[in-house]
């Protein structure tokens, strides 16, 4: 446990119209580590996850990630936080791919833009990185021609094109079918193969058994519990864990 | 009507430097006159400004070439430019005709679209307080014309309490007006009153005698009663600036008339009548041999049966390519500045959000005939930062601000309705902002905005005819111009119709097929 932590928040507190979302959260992501993140809705997971890459601004603490730390009164396009997204990558529950391109154009875009690859650069490692999340036959397919979990492949894509070394989910597998959710939970497990860092906000109970190396339990804007799997999902210190759990798992 | 009066102190001066030294100036060499007039036509361009819209007999064009103008006054000005190449030694010197709204004249004169009027401007006092005239080139008097049937009207005194026809800004308006007549109907155009006239709209019309008679002759609808009245004089225009030009004109008139090749011209186009006599001013006897010369007279005559469908569709068409063109340029305008307006608009910094709110409401408020007269004819006139547009800059500057205003607003609401979440997994790629509107944003924004858009560019495709009024000629105008000199006005309108449909519909059905259609990858 000597490593130095790849995300750290420290103190990090959010507020909306004076209801505090977040209440002073501190927590330390060692690299190439599984973070599972749950609890109830509402309890301020995505808030604290889009706190990372500031795409929520923080009213207090701060975000640290490598070099770059994020405080209060920073904007959303700071510098930065521009810097930090070029470490942290992030999926998102709906998608949100450029329906203007293909799954290729999506992939390639960032690369050329942001990092200044050349066309032929970008387009042989998206291929590649396509070809890996099982899409090698949909390059030149537009969003609105693939399915739902295709689409979330291409987005997994679309952010490993730049390289992170962190990767956000939110609820990446909950607008799926159900047959659909292991095409992308299996993509994820590849990716813990390969020690990315995954943050993942997630209602999948088994899979961050299996997967995760660590849970992390956000209730009320507070970490109520933070353990290895087989402690916080088998044997929950807290009544409010359990609760949560029995709801879950009925 | 004011009784003609002797033109200009400048001429008789002129005509007297002639007469007493009309040799000493040529074995001088050239006059300083002569060298400064040579340096202003340097271009070997006159241009003169007319309005062949239903100018026959002084101008018009001609059924056997449409893009040809022909009339006693394209007449006139040949003669006068053959005259003036031999008398300033400019052999290369040709006309050009710029056409003009007739009330307009004056204005276009002014701001130098041409340099000379040359348009039966009659010589009265109204118009010598905006320009200088030559001498007369022509005697009109008025002519009263009645139906065929009208048993009441004996004399223009008969008319004051009837509904009488006349042509704006011309004499016979004013003599109508110091007569009292209390029903007077003037429209921009001098076939328009005997059209009224044979529909029943108006109860006699008065004017030029050259005007009734090429409109009426022959047509047994018409009749002209009464004694011919308020005798007057049609001159040259030009501006005060210009009376080097101004005396050489005279000086070439004088020989035209001396020579007896005015008479020619009038009698071929049937407009001789002893009043000509006048033109030698009684005290020139040299001149006046000139108008009393024998002249064989050819016979023009113009009808309607003419203007056939292979006569005036070419003018149509070509038309109706300056209405395209200018529609796609002031487009591509309107979305250029709409854009820029659209994005101070959502992400500018306050001030100039609020400058370019500002804008929006201004263009949307004021109307685009308001904006285009003054940008052609005021503009020029602002202190310190006015400036001189031709007629096409100004529409497409017209057009392009005024529908700038309603892109922005498409760009707008079409940028906001992308998504927020859109922006989000730009910036969580690196993106900076501009990069992500660049990119993301704007691209799908345009898209949905393509739709709108196409409907405004089949709007302005319509709207383009108000150009007519700074003196541009496109489709409407064009029609206007040849239905007036054929008098079919059905026939040739339902071409123009075609033309316009032909053009906006497929448009329309694209900006449907845009608006339905275009989602990414849906084929
Ligand atoms: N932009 C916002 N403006 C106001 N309130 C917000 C905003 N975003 C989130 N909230 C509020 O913050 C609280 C936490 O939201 P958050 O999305 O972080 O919860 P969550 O734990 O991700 O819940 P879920 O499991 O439903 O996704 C909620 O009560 C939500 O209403
Ligand atoms: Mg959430």
């Amino acid at each position: 446990m000597t490593q130095p932590a790849i995300v750290e928040l420290r103190d990090v507190t959010k507020r909306y119209h004076d209801k505090t979302i977040l209440d002073a959260v501190s927590i330390a992501i060692r690299p190439g580590e599984i973070t599972a993140m749950i609890g109830p809705s509402g309890g301020g997971k995505s808030t604290l996850l889009r706190s990372i890459n500031g795409l929520n601004t923080i009213d207090g603490g701060e975000v640290i990630v490598g070099e770059n730390r994020i405080t209060q009164n920073a904007t959303q396009s700071n510098d930065a936080a521009r810097r930090i997204r070029r470490t942290v990558g992030m999926v998102f529950q709906d998608f949100q791919l450029f329906p203007h391109l293909t799954a290729l154009g999506n992939v390639c875009e960032a690369p050329i833009r942001v990092a200044g690859k050349s066309r032929r650069e970008a387009e042989s490692r998206g291929r590649e990185l396509l070809k890996q999340v099982g899409l090698g036959e949909r390059f030149d397919h537009y969003p609105s021609q693939l399915s739902g979990g295709q689409k979330q492949r291409v987005a997994i894509a679309r952010a490993l094109a730049m390289d992170p070394q962190v990767l956000l989910c939110d609820e990446i597998t909950c607008a799926l079918d159900p047959e659909l959710k292991h095409e992308v939970l299996d993509v994820l497990e590849d990716l813990r193969r390969e020690g990315l860092t995954l943050i993942m906000v997630t209602h999948e109970i088994g899979f961050a058994r299996r997967a995760a190396d660590r849970v992390v339990v956000l209730a009320g804007g507070k970490i109520v519990e933070d353990g290895p799997p087989a402690q916080v999902l088998d044997a929950p210190q807290t009544e409010r864990t359990q609760r949560f759990l029995q709801n879950v798992l009925g | 009507m004011k009784k003609f009066a002797p033109i200009s102190l400048r001429f008789f001066v002129l005509v007297a430097i002639l007469a007493v030294a009309p040799t000493a100036a040529d074995l001088q060499g050239d006059s300083p006159r002569v060298v400064r007039l040579r340096d202003r036509l340097a271009s070997n361009v006159l241009r003169w400004g007319g309005d062949a819209e239903g100018g026959a007999p002084f101008q018009f064009h001609d059924p056997e070439q449409p893009d040809k103008l022909v009339g006693f006054e394209v007449d006139l000005v040949d003669a006068l430019v053959e005259q003036l190449r031999s008398q300033l030694d400019l052999p290369q010197l040709h006309a050009e005709f710029v056409q003009y709204d007739w009330v307009s004249l004056p204005l276009g004169l002014e701001k130098q679209d041409f340099d000379l009027i040359v348009s039966g401007l009659e010589i009265t006092d109204e118009n010598r307080a905006k320009l200088i005239f030559s001498r007369p080139y022509y005697v009109y008097s008025l002519a009263l014309t009645v139906r065929a049937d009208e048993t009441r009207v004996k004399s223009v005194e008969d008319c004051l309490k009837l509904r009488v026809g006349t042509l704006s800004g011309s004499a016979a308006q004013t003599y109508l007006q110091e007569l009292g007549v209390e029903q007077i109907t003037a429209p921009d155009g001098q076939i328009e009153s005997y059209q009224d006239l044979a529909l029943g709209r108006v109860d006699a019309v008065l004017l030029d005698l050259p005007i009734a008679i090429y409109n009426t002759a022959d047509d047994p609808r018409f009749k002209f009663v009464g004694p011919r009245v308020g005798q007057g004089h049609y001159g040259l225009g030009l501006r005060p600036t210009d009376d080097d030009l101004a005396a050489a004109i005279d000086e070439a008139l004088s020989e035209l008339i001396r020579t007896g090749r005015i008479r020619q011209i009038y009698a071929k186009w049937k407009m001789w009548n002893e009043d000509q006599l006048q033109l030698a001013s009684g005290d020139r006897p040299a001149e006046a041999a000139g108008l009393r010369g024998a002249t064989e007279a050819t016979v023009v005559t113009t009808n309607r049966e003419a203007w056939t469908f292979s006569r005036y569709a070419p003018p149509l068409f070509a038309a109706a390519g300056v209405t395209v063109a200018l529609t796609f340029v002031s487009m591509a305008l309107a979305m250029l500045i709409g854009l820029i307006v659209a994005v101070c608009r959502l992400y500018g910094p306050g001030p100039i959000r609020w400058l370019a709110l500002a804008y929006v409401e201004f263009f949307r408020g004021i109307p685009l005939l308001l904006l285009l007269t003054f940008l052609y004819y005021g503009l020029p006139h602002v202190p310190y930062m006015g400036v001189d547009l031709a007629a096409w800059q100004a529409a497409i500057i017209g057009f392009g601000l005024n529908y700038a205003a309603f892109e922005a607003e498409i760009y707008r609401s079409s940028i906001q309705s992308v998504p927020r979440g859109q922006w989000e997994a730009a910036r969580s790629l690196g993106m900076d902002d501009m990069t992500a509107f660049r990119r993301v944003i704007f691209p799908q924004a345009f898209r949905t905005a393509l739709g709108p858009m196409t409907n405004d560019f089949v709007a302005m495709f319509k709207d383009t005819s108000l150009v007519s009024v700074i003196a541009v000629v496109e489709l409407t105008k064009q029609y206007q111009i040849l239905a007036r000199t054929s008098l079919k006005f059905t026939e040739i309108g339902l071409l123009t119709a075609a033309l316009y449909l032909a053009m906006s519909i497929p448009l329309g059905y694209l900006a449907r097929y845009l608006e339905e259609n275009w989602n990414f990858g849906h084929k």
